[in-house]
């Protein structure tokens, strides 16, 4: 979508489908990685679809419950590792040399093969329920995200699909890292010292560091049970002196600080917007770069408020839940930080600063559900009930993905140089707010009520708010469709975009065209 | 804007609250709490949801105040403050700050302390042990002590298939139904060891306030202290394959003297069971009981027919081992039989010695032998099974 504007021989480069598969452009590259994102987050919307319409009343109507569960497990998986996370190194790809005057990435090559490692990871995920359809397997992954042991070691060959996914993204997940932090260390511009550096290379900055301490693990774990399942070791079978337990522990050493990696850059992107709209500098600059330090410190070691139930000695379960409560600390200060950058501002509500005003409130109910929810006692009863799932999607769902959309539409006039239909943005603002929480509201109540999660057909009294919940659903897996279609106008042309694009935006991305020329800055600026 | 969401948000909250109000079962919290810690959790529970719910309105009250007020369209100036700059300013920051480490650690952080010292108190005065077994679908019970040592059995959900495929009515209890409750003594303190034959489960009755995962090859332990008579209902709440939606369990809280007629009644049907074990069944008997035994066991993976559910659940119509001799030449029974897998299980195929009774056993393998399109002829008795334990 970028053209060279400038006619110089480094511009040159193929055209069609070569200029993609071959590009160390950080700008085709991202837009690559936003594309994809966006075609996997309609492929794991439609199956939790699926999902949900299945539970739209008791008994079993569409689907068997192993199909069933192989769909929550791969919704969950694209999500997180092909939608969510994707989105975020889309952005860091697009705007950490906007943002940092630099004229690419530090390591381009890498960011290439970074990027063509996720469609292979994304096809072996879901292979398995088409080679299903040829009598090859018994389909994708039971198990849930979570893999846990032994149902794991007993699933078919969706679960081994699985984990070389998780290998391949990792791997890219790893190298994207590696990418961010060379890039942020070597490539600012002359005077930006890393206390005057923007928040949303901060945020990247603290996730590309928990995604280097925390993928091995994850690759560890997987990689034990996959010689568990497959070359007799019993690392998790107690039979054989192992334990099941031990890959939890393994796992969400990874999966608590995955949370924040997903977190991290929205958190990073949010206060540009807050402040763009607001008209306003950010407040607390320094209290939330430290916010951040101390919350991806934390996230390492609170991993087991995930599994309270399993039966922890009394002092692991104490530290674990003063220590998650402890997070709230730290959040609260970002909280203040967001709210206090709006205070006194000349707020406009553009579809952007809608998206992050929205996303505080929806995003605070999750960070609230999450506090009550590191009480060991009382986890016992949320916990693997739709109370928790309703308070995760309130944190990726709203916490996450809402605010990539936010920064999608503060960032798109500036990466297609159009503007995109402010009516349409708003409409899908409002529609995806009110339909997230008729979704998600009734599975607080269910969950209260005892309803295990990832059960394929429940009890009658469980029914009406399943309905209400299903029909909430639907309206929000269609109203995506108006961000994409909003997208795509916009890609296509529309009304030319100004290079300062917000009345109230700063930063260095600002001060270039838009679009970007083909290599950002070609002479570094300087900050004073 | 936000504002007027917000208006149009809270009035269909009231108009969904209305019209779900109208339905009697309509559950907004946890249910009526019978054990001292289900109450415990819910006293917990709703203080701090309490608290959260005045985190939030205080916060999403500011930020409205400031929406309203602080844009441009009303002709707000911007400020251009960056952080408190004055004493008192700071002070000021730091009072949520405060109100927060308050809140996590004092208000929320003690009575959350003395939840767990009471959860996990399941020693101290407890006056009978019952030890539950999680496999895949179904749970076991065992009572370890008392005058109920010895009692054991297997509780299949017994809602019919064809309430699931929505083919008749569903029941009054669909789905939280079971062929054996188990049934426990009121105000006694039951400590309760988990564990599991097979894959991660989770024991969990809502009104009991209790959960704790049964984990194979290891004893986890919770404890109940049911203060009031009835039957309570719950569920299997971890994931454990397909047929996670379909164990649920069942507890019938009695009065000290019904458990012991309970427990007098358990005892001789008990008895009576191991005495058939030694006399010889006809094929009648074995297939009748055999046919009933498949469907409540096996059906739900070798399906009613046999024709299972390739490749993770083996057809039995045909199968090479179900076609094969159990025994060699010397009568000794034969590595990967019928009988060892049924017995001893193997990967996905549970080990059934330790779930059913020597004559289910029997039954079960003499009509898989002659039935479900197989015709080996031979039977195998209850006997031949004892001799094997």
């Amino acid at each position: 979508m970028s053209t060279a504007t400038a006619a110089h021989h480094h511009d040159d480069h193929p055209t069609g489908i070569m200029r993609w598969l071959t590009t160390t452009n950080h700008k085709d590259i991202g837009t690559m990685y936003l594309t994809f994102s966006l075609i996997m987050f309609l492929v794991g919307g439609s199956m939790i679809l699926a999902v949900r319409a299945e539970l739209f009343q008791p008994g079993l109507q569409l689907m068997q419950p192993e199909f069933f569960n192989q769909l929550i497990g791969v919704h969950a998986l694209v999500m997180i590792f092909a939608a969510l996370m994707p989105a975020a190194t889309g952005f860091a790809n697009w705007m950490l040399p906007l943002q940092l005057g630099a004229p690419d990435m530090a390591l381009p090559r890498l960011n290439n093969w970074g990027f063509w490692l996720l469609p292979p990871a994304a096809i072996l995920l879901t292979a398995p329920f088409i080679l299903a359809l040829f009598g090859i397997g018994d389909g994708a992954i039971a198990t849930g995200w979570t893999f846990y042991t032994p149902l794991s070691v007993q699933g078919g060959i969706g679960v081994d699909f699985a984990i070389f996914a998780v290998h391949l993204l990792g791997i890219s997940s790893v190298m994207g890292s590696i990418n961010v932090l060379v890039t942020i260390f070597n490539m600012r511009a002359p005077g930006m010292t890393l206390m005057k550096m923007p928040l949303f290379a901060w945020g990247w900055m603290i996730t590309a560091f928990l995604l280097i301490a925390t993928i091995p693990v994850l690759a560890g774990a997987v990689t034990m049970l996959l010689t568990d399942r497959h070359f007799g070791t019993h690392f998790f079978d107690a039979a054989g002196g192992g334990d099941p337990i031990l890959f939890q522990h393994l796992f969400w050493f990874f999966g608590h600080p995955e949370v924040y990696i997903l977190l991290l850059p929205v958190w990073g992107l949010i206060p540009h917007i807050l402040s763009a709209f607001s008209r306003k500098p950010t407040y607390g600059y320094k209290a939330q770069i430290y916010s951040f330090w101390a919350i991806g410190i934390l996230s390492v070691v609170v991993w087991a408020h995930h599994f309270f139930t399993v039966g922890l000695p009394i002092p692991a379960l104490l530290y674990f839940m003063y220590s998650t409560m402890a997070i709230s600390l730290p959040l609260a200060v970002l909280f203040f930080c967001w709210i206090a950058t709006m205070w006194k501002g000349s707020m406009t509500f553009e579809t952007p600063m809608l998206f992050a005003t929205g996303w505080i409130i929806l995003f605070g109910i999750g960070g609230l559900t999450g506090l009550i929810l590191a009480d060991v006692a009382a986890d016992a009863q949320y916990h693997h009930s739709y109370f928790v799932v309703a308070h995760f999607h309130y944190t990726l769902f709203a916490g996450g993905i809402m605010g990539i959309m936010a920064g999608v539409y503060y960032w798109l006039p500036k990466m297609t140089g159009h503007m995109y239909s402010e009516t349409l943005g708003k409409l899908h603002f409002w529609l995806t707010a009110i339909a997230f929480n008729v979704t998600f509201i009734p599975q607080f109540f269910l969950g209260l009520a005892g309803m295990p999660r990832r059960i394929p057909d429940y009890a009658l009294q469980f029914s009406e708010f399943n309905m209400i919940s299903t029909i909430g659903a639907f309206t929000l897996g269609l109203s995506q469709l108006i961000m994409v279609y909003n997208i795509v106008r916009c890609v296509r042309g529309g009304k030319k975009a100004e290079a300062k694009v917000w009345e109230g935006a700063e930063g260095l991305e600002w001060t270039l065209p838009s679009p970007p020329p083909y290599h950002s800055f070609t002479e570094q600026p300087v900050i004073k | 804007m936000a504002f007027q969401f917000l208006k149009k948000a809270g009035m269909g909250l009231m108009l969904a609250v209305w019209s779900l109000a109208a339905h009697a079962e309509y559950a907004w919290n946890f249910p009526k709490p019978v054990t001292p810690m289900a109450a415990d959790t819910l006293l917990v529970h709703n203080k701090f949801m309490v608290i959260i719910m005045v985190i939030f309105v205080v916060v999403l009250g500011i930020m409205i105040y400031s929406i309203i007020r602080h844009r441009k369209s009303v002709g707000h100036k911007a400020a251009d403050f960056t952080g408190p700059s004055t004493r008192s300013q700071v002070i000021w920051t730091l009072v949520p700050f405060a109100i927060l480490l308050y809140i996590d650690f004092i208000l929320m952080g003690i009575p959350a302390y003395h939840s767990v010292v009471l959860m996990e108190d399941t020693k101290n005065d407890s006056e009978m042990v019952i030890k539950v077994t999680g496999s895949q679908w179904r749970w076991q019970y065992e009572y370890m002590d008392g005058e109920a040592q010895g009692i054991k059995f297997v509780s299949n959900m017994t809602t019919p298939q064809e309430q699931i495929q929505n083919k008749t009515e569903k029941g009054e209890h669909y789905l939280l139904e079971v062929d054996n409750h188990v049934v426990l003594p009121v105000d006694k303190k039951v400590r309760i060891l988990l564990t599991s034959n097979d894959v991660i489960h989770t024991w969990w009755v809502p009104a009991f306030g209790a959960a704790r995962d049964a984990i194979p090859g290891f004893l986890r332990e919770t404890w109940v202290k049911i203060e009031e008579p009835g039957t309570y209902r719950g569920q299997c709440k971890e994931l454990c394959g397909k047929g996670h939606g379909f164990m649920p369990v069942v507890v019938d809280a009695v009065p000290e003297e019904q458990f012991k007629e309970w427990v007098a009644s358990k005892k001789t049907e008990m008895s009576a069971a191991s005495a058939g074990a030694d006399k010889e069944w006809s094929k009648d008997e074995l297939l009748t009981q055999g046919k009933a035994v498949y469907e409540k066991n096996c059906a739900v993976c070798h399906q009613p027919g046999g024709q299972g559910m390739p490749p993770a659940f083996p057809a039995l119509t045909g199968s090479k081992i179900v076609t094969a001799p159990n025994f060699d030449a010397d009568g000794k029974l034969m590595k990967d039989s019928h009988i060892d897998r049924v017995f001893n299980g193997k990967g996905m195929m549970p080990a059934w010695k330790g779930t059913l009774s020597d004559t289910d056993i029997a039954a079960v393998i003499s009509y898989e032998r002659n039935a479900l399109g197989n015709s080996m002829g031979d039977l195998v008795q209850p006997s031949q099974i004892k001799a094997l334990r």
